[in-house]
């Protein structure tokens, strides 16, 4: 089917109601009519608490909620709806692992190894965890264009090598990380191994059996869902050896005075009464990418970072973070603005009503290594348009000379 | 595209060329204040005698905002009594709040150009960063 961006933005109120360039989808996306609609819709047709009604509308609510559960495990093609754990968003879901997987198999003495472009969601877990165990949090360091070589890699994995965090997609420098080449090797060293797929779900399609990473965790509202929904995915064999996370309602099969027997997976991991709208609005928001579909999407984010890109580098005293390809970029462009502080870029850019992250973008350690103090991110949606980019480029061009700095 | 923001030319040029911004060698009054929002960090250096403000300066790194607001604040503290400056200070905070008279305005000189950021609530620390400090500089020496 022959979709085309206009008829994609007027799927998104806020872009008709808002005179806005919206360019932060990686903080969050714009949401589309269907997913309001369907958030709504949970409440009107199916509200009552999922799991625990013994009447109709109580088992129509658990219907729609484990629904919700089979589409996410057929987007991510997980092997069985019971390795996807709905949480609040991918750092609730890093958190779980950290803290759960961490403390079954982490020893004294024991690596983990963290790679250095990781939100610090991806981070302070394990420096957590590490602190709990007395494990050691090890950093693999990037190129200053954000690659790993399998090389460093493997010099980085050592026999005390216990766990792999890494990033699918940067946050910062865009750039996409080999995580079924790591993953493998990872393994090969007796390991196991977390990805954050927070910022590749939304623009490319992830197959989770096909990278056989042990866990991955994504948020929903950076893929047009709802705010407080996300997925942590884990193979079954780790749910089950793992201890609950968070405990109380709903996630046990009996409690006495002194101990409990927790529930089967995944309700063991889901304490509590659960954000039932928001994974049956989740569900509609996958089956919205998946109608638009990655190839479309792809080639559209590719076309228009390329746009961008071209546009930066003739801007004098723009630098782009990380690789200089565009090819090398999925939806996230950072850069720099000589004699500029970021913050003022981004409240300049807002002037023209254009929407950019500024910052250190959760991940100081990154910038940190690349020697950079705060920078600002461009980062694109299925609705961005060509138009957009340009107005963009327009008002970048101009900064320079507004905060006083001659031609 | 036209762009109308707060940069005006009062502002960028204190950005651009603090006449504050240098290390005072015979400052008795130092410290560090930091914005971590913006990432703003900036060292304030007083030299105070007999309860009067004879020198400042301050260094450090910020968004334009926390440069130009604390090189303005010190153009108009220098010279003045402690009192006077604690006094200057709590209008430039007032100001930020967005409850100012015109007249208290006027005695701010160049750095009421910065009342607009009132409207801009993720930029205010920046504004206040340098206030602040010497607030906290002031009232710590009185101790």
């Amino acid at each position: 089917m022959s979709i085309s961006v206009n008829e994609i933005r007027k799927d998104f109120p806020l872009l008709e109601n808002r005179k806005v360039i919206y360019l932060d989808t990686a903080a969050t996306s714009q949401k589309p009519t269907c997913v309001l609609e369907a958030e709504r819709e949970f409440y009107e047709k199916y509200n009552a608490n999922p799991l625990r009604g013994l009447y109709e509308l109580g088992e129509a609510a658990t219907e729609k909620y484990e629904e919700a559960r089979e589409t996410v495990r057929g987007f991510i093609n997980a092997k069985e709806a019971a390795e996807i754990i709905f949480v609040r968003n991918a750092t609730e879901g890093l958190n779980l692992v950290a803290y759960s997987f961490g403390s079954l198999v982490l020893k004294p003495g024991d690596e983990i190894l963290v790679s250095i472009m990781e939100h610090h969601s991806n981070l302070l877990p394990w420096q957590q965890a590490a602190a709990r165990t007395g494990a050691v949090v090890k950093y693999l360091e990037c190129t200053e264009d954000g690659k790993y070589t399998e090389e460093a890699f493997k010099e980085a994995l050592s026999d005390r090598t216990k766990i792999v965090a890494m990033t699918q997609v940067s946050n910062v420098l865009g750039c996409k990380n080999n995580i079924k080449r790591f993953a493998q090797l990872a393994h090969e060293a007796g390991a196991y191994f977390v990805a954050d797929g927070a910022q590749s779900v939304p623009h490319m399609a992830v197959d989770v059996q096909d990278l056989d990473v042990d866990f991955l965790a994504f948020s929903g509202h950076k893929i047009y869902a709802p705010m407080g929904i996300g997925v942590l995915y884990a193979k079954r064999e780790l749910l089950e050896q793992m201890p609950p996370f968070l405990c109380g309602g709903e996630m046990i099969d009996s409690v006495s005075r002194t101990g409990a027997v927790w529930a089967e997976v995944p309700h063991k991991f889901e304490a509590g009464t659960v954000n039932g709208a928001g994974a049956y609005a989740l569900a509609e928001a996958i089956r919205y990418v998946q109608k638009i579909g990655f190839d479309f999407i792809e080639e559209r984010e590719a076309k228009l970072t390329k746009l961008l890109m071209d546009g930066m580098k003739e801007i004098p005293a723009v630098h782009i973070l990380g690789s200089q390809k565009a090819e090398d970029h999925h939806g996230i462009v950072t850069f720099k603005l000589e004699g500029v502080h970021p913050h003022d870029v981004a409240s300049v850019l807002d002037a023209d009503h254009i929407a950019v992250r500024a910052g250190h973008h959760c991940a100081q350690p990154l910038l940190q290594h690349l020697k950079v103090l705060s920078t600002t991110r461009v980062s694109l949606g299925v609705y961005n348009t060509e138009e957009e980019i340009q107005a963009f480029l327009t008002s970048l061009a101009g900064i320079r000379r507004q905060m006083g700095y001659g031609e | 595209m036209e762009n109308k923001t707060f940069y005006n030319e009062i502002l960028t040029e204190h950005n651009l060329h603090p006449y504050h911004k240098h290390k005072l060698e015979d400052a008795n009054l130092v410290l560090e204040g930091i914005n971590p929002s913006c990432g703003d960090d900036i060292f304030l250096e007083l030299k105070v005698e007999d309860g009067v403000v004879v020198d400042g300066a301050f260094e450090g790194d910020g968004c334009a905002i926390s440069q130009a607001s604390a090189d303005m604040m010190l153009e108009l503290v220098i010279g003045r009594s402690k009192e006077e400056a604690l006094h200057l200070a709590d209008l430039f905070l007032k100001m930020i709040k967005g409850s100012i008279t015109e007249e208290e305005r006027d005695e701010l000189e160049e750095a009421s150009v910065l009342q607009d950021i009132a409207h801009m609530p993720a930029r205010v620390k920046c504004a206040v960063l340098g206030w602040h400090t010497m607030q906290e500089l002031l009232k710590t020496e009185e101790k």
